[in-house]
């Protein structure tokens, strides 16, 4: 297995899959002689040539909706939002269109397309530019919405996302690009809508998804040192959810904490605590805790922004405080 | 058939101060505007007299669908939002008229007229009008929703605007995949002003797509008139932003629409370019059904004026001063238009609810490739 980073991860993922169907193409921002504003596409445009590496203008609605087209004539679009803010001046595309388009045609127009691009916050960008957007596409029927954690994560699920059939929202980690992981080699392919415990625990399980997987891992090693040791779930999948495997470990461990980087009301969080509430009601040795981002935008100043992350000490806090070791 | 109504829709202000024409100087058809507006129909696209007739048959097919709708609205059999093309048929079936089987054709709500002149079923639409498990979208789109495969009807799409990017879209397909289809467009003129317009035109120009872009200005988007809305009421000079030509048609004028549309499709066609056009037309009709026909932001006397111009009434006349059918023939046309609105209703009528199970597909489709 090699050790690869979750950008190249995700570029050898679209590699391996522009090479595979000649119906998949990229476009979107910056994406082809620039080689992506994250590097993600790398080396691509000289590979697969500008017909399939499209540059576009600065036009997410426009050229969402060209994706959209695409797909529903049989094409499989990957569009890239330089980040998912932007993608809000589109999200009538997302939502509206894509998601829609085969219900309403009464099955007759699929939509096989990836809306990817980079997710939550990253460093001192302040408040347009360091949003979580899972909670609100999560709620849409008519896709999917993956969240990968890890370089194996990141390519195994785009690499599912691009060979489904239906449209997929596919939310990289804006902090994870440099992180490094193992991956395994050859091909490598993860379900979409399965959720991966990252680590085997008795005393409390932390259910997260995304960047936050990271800050769950650290606080499992931190906490390992007290004895205590946590189930951590990552989702890696928000819709469809993978209910059965929050429910396992939650049955396992008798308490648990939820971590997410987006805001707490109508958060992913309060749809897990939900489901754990009416599945594992009797099983519950304390009320499940939900950590997340402050209730404001996100604040420019270091310490500010510190203070409005939900982060590995407030995690650490939180579990302790569903141990009642508080 | 009053005289009057040989007249075109009138444009009331023309803000733009240029005298070349609606959009671009290299279109010659553009300069013909005013001249072209007064002028009595007149063929130029080698319709024969089947043709004609056809043609004719297409419009009031439609007309006698549309008027059924409304009955049917009122009774209860459709609900929601429904908007009737009444008074724009030489639009729909001039456009379709010029298309070939494996071109494609998106639209807007106001999608029965083009549904029927593009050759879905006019049972498998009555039943979606329904709501029934017969209808082209098995009753889960509706009015607004109407879509059909067999025929690249690619839906009818409520969000103003939302799917002209969609139809640059299809055209990127049509140009990656080196085919020499078109894909045609509608919308309203009210779409004009919507970001979705101007950011396809653009991309739609700089990469070369196969695309028709068809502005059927009826002059009212909803209750907004175009001069309350549009800074220049001159639409198709946004063509001339995007190095596009763009050109302007009488839309009650099924032989000018034809003629329009063969140099658009040859130019996507062969010159991979796209085109705008405003095709100038007239609703008859209220917006939906909940809005009364002449209702509070157009006067009874425009509606009539405009109203002398109605398109099926130009052909018919043309028709029938040449000759060319006789009275008796005519009424033929007309009566079967009728017995087609009829047996859609009696179809739509006798065929079945969805299925409560309905409720739970086509969100996700369970394959991969
Ligand atoms: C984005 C959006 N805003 C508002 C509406 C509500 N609406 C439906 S039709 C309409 C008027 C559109 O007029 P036009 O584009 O000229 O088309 P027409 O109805 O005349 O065919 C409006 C405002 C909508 N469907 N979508």
């Amino acid at each position: 297995m090699a050790v690869v980073t979750y950008r190249d991860a995700l570029t050898q993922a679209l590699r391996e899959e522009l090479q595979r169907d000649d119906r998949v193409f990229l476009m979107g921002e910056e994406v082809a002689q620039y080689n992506g504003a994250y590097k993600v596409s790398k080396g691509l445009l000289d590979e697969f040539g500008p017909m399939r590496i499209v540059d576009t203008p600065i036009t997410e609605l426009g050229f969402a909706g060209i994706g959209v087209g695409a797909a529903m004539v049989g094409l499989r679009p990957i569009v890239e939002f330089m980040t998912w803010n932007f993608a809000l001046l589109a999200i009538d595309q997302v939502v509206n269109a894509a998601a829609k388009m085969l219900y309403m045609s009464g099955g007759q127009y699929k939509m096989p397309m990836v809306f990817r691009g980079p997710n939550g916050a990253a460093l001192q960008l302040s408040a347009q530019h360091s949003q979580a957007w899972e909670s609100w596409l999560a709620h849409i029927p008519g896709l999917k919405v993956l969240t990968p954690g890890t370089p194996a994560d990141a390519k195994g699920l785009l690499k599912s996302a691009i060979r489904d059939d239906n449209p997929v929202v596919f939310l990289e980690g804006e902090m994870l690009y440099n992180t490094k992981g193992e991956v395994p080699d050859g091909e490598h392919i993860v379900p979409i809508g399965v959720a991966e415990v990252k680590r085997e625990g008795s005393d409390c399980s932390i259910i997260t998804h995304g960047k936050m997987v990271l800050v769950a891992m650290k606080v499992a090693d931190e906490l390992a040192k007290e004895g205590i040791t946590l189930d951590v779930v990552d989702l890696r999948t928000i819709r469809p959810m993978d209910v059965e495997a929050i429910a396992a470990s939650v049955q396992k461990t008798n308490r648990a904490v939820v971590v997410e980087e987006g805001w707490e009301l109508c958060g992913v969080g309060a749809q897990v605590v939900d489901f754990i509430q009416r599945e594992c009601f009797d099983d519950l040795d304390a009320p499940v805790i939900r950590v997340h981002q402050e209730d404001v935008p996100m604040p420019y100043a270091k310490n500010l922004e510190r203070l409005a992350k939900p982060d590995a000490a407030k995690t650490l806090a939180a579990v302790k405080k569903v141990l009642y070791l508080d | 058939m009053s005289t009057g109504a040989k007249r075109a829709p009138e444009r009331k202000s023309k803000n733009e101060p240029e005298k070349d024409g609606a959009a671009n100087g290299e279109n010659p058809a553009a300069n013909a505007d005013d001249t072209e507006t007064q002028a009595p129909m007149r063929d130029t696209t080698g319709t024969d007299a089947e043709l004609r007739k056809e043609l004719l048959r297409s419009m009031l097919v439609q007309r006698r669908f549309e008027e059924r709708c409304a009955e049917a609205y009122a009774l209860g059999k459709i609900g929601g939002f429904c908007h009737l093309y009444i008074g724009q048929e030489a639009i729909s079936t001039g456009v379709m008229s010029m298309l070939r089987p494996d071109d494609y054709v998106i639209t807007a709500y106001r999608d029965h007229g083009q549904a029927l002149a593009r050759g879905v079923s006019p049972r498998a639409i009555m039943a979606e009008l329904f709501g029934k498990s017969d209808g082209c979208s098995g009753g889960k789109g509706g009015s607004m929703h109407l879509f059909d495969k067999a025929t690249n009807f690619l839906g009818g799409h409520g969000i103003v605007g939302g799917h002209i990017p969609i139809a640059a879209g299809v055209a990127f397909a049509i140009k990656y995949r080196r085919r020499n289809q078109v894909c045609v467009c509608f919308f309203g003129e009210a779409a004009v002003n919507i970001g979705a317009f101007h950011e396809t035109l653009n991309m739609a120009s700089l990469w070369d797509l196969p695309a028709i872009f068809i502005i059927e200005n009826n002059r009212y988007g909803m209750g907004t008139s175009i001069s309350r809305s549009t800074a220049n009421e001159d639409v198709v000079v946004r063509a001339k932003g995007y190095r596009m030509i763009g050109e302007s048609v009488d839309g009650q004028d099924v032989f000018a629409v034809r003629e329009c549309m063969a140099r658009a499709t040859e130019r996507a066609r062969k010159e991979k370019r796209p085109t705008l056009i405003e095709m100038r037309t007239y609703r008859f009709m209220g917006h939906s059904m909940s809005d009364a026909v002449n209702g509070t932001y157009r006067t009874k006397d425009e509606l009539e004026e405009n109203m002398k111009r109605d398109p099926i009434l130009l052909l018919h006349n043309l028709i029938h001063e040449a000759g060319e059918l006789t009275e008796g023939e005519l009424h033929k046309i007309d009566d079967d238009a009728k017995a087609v609105a009829q047996d859609a209703w009696d179809f739509a009528d006798a065929s079945p609810e969805p299925a409560a199970e309905e409720l739970y597909t086509d969100i996700l489709v369970d394959t991969t490739s």
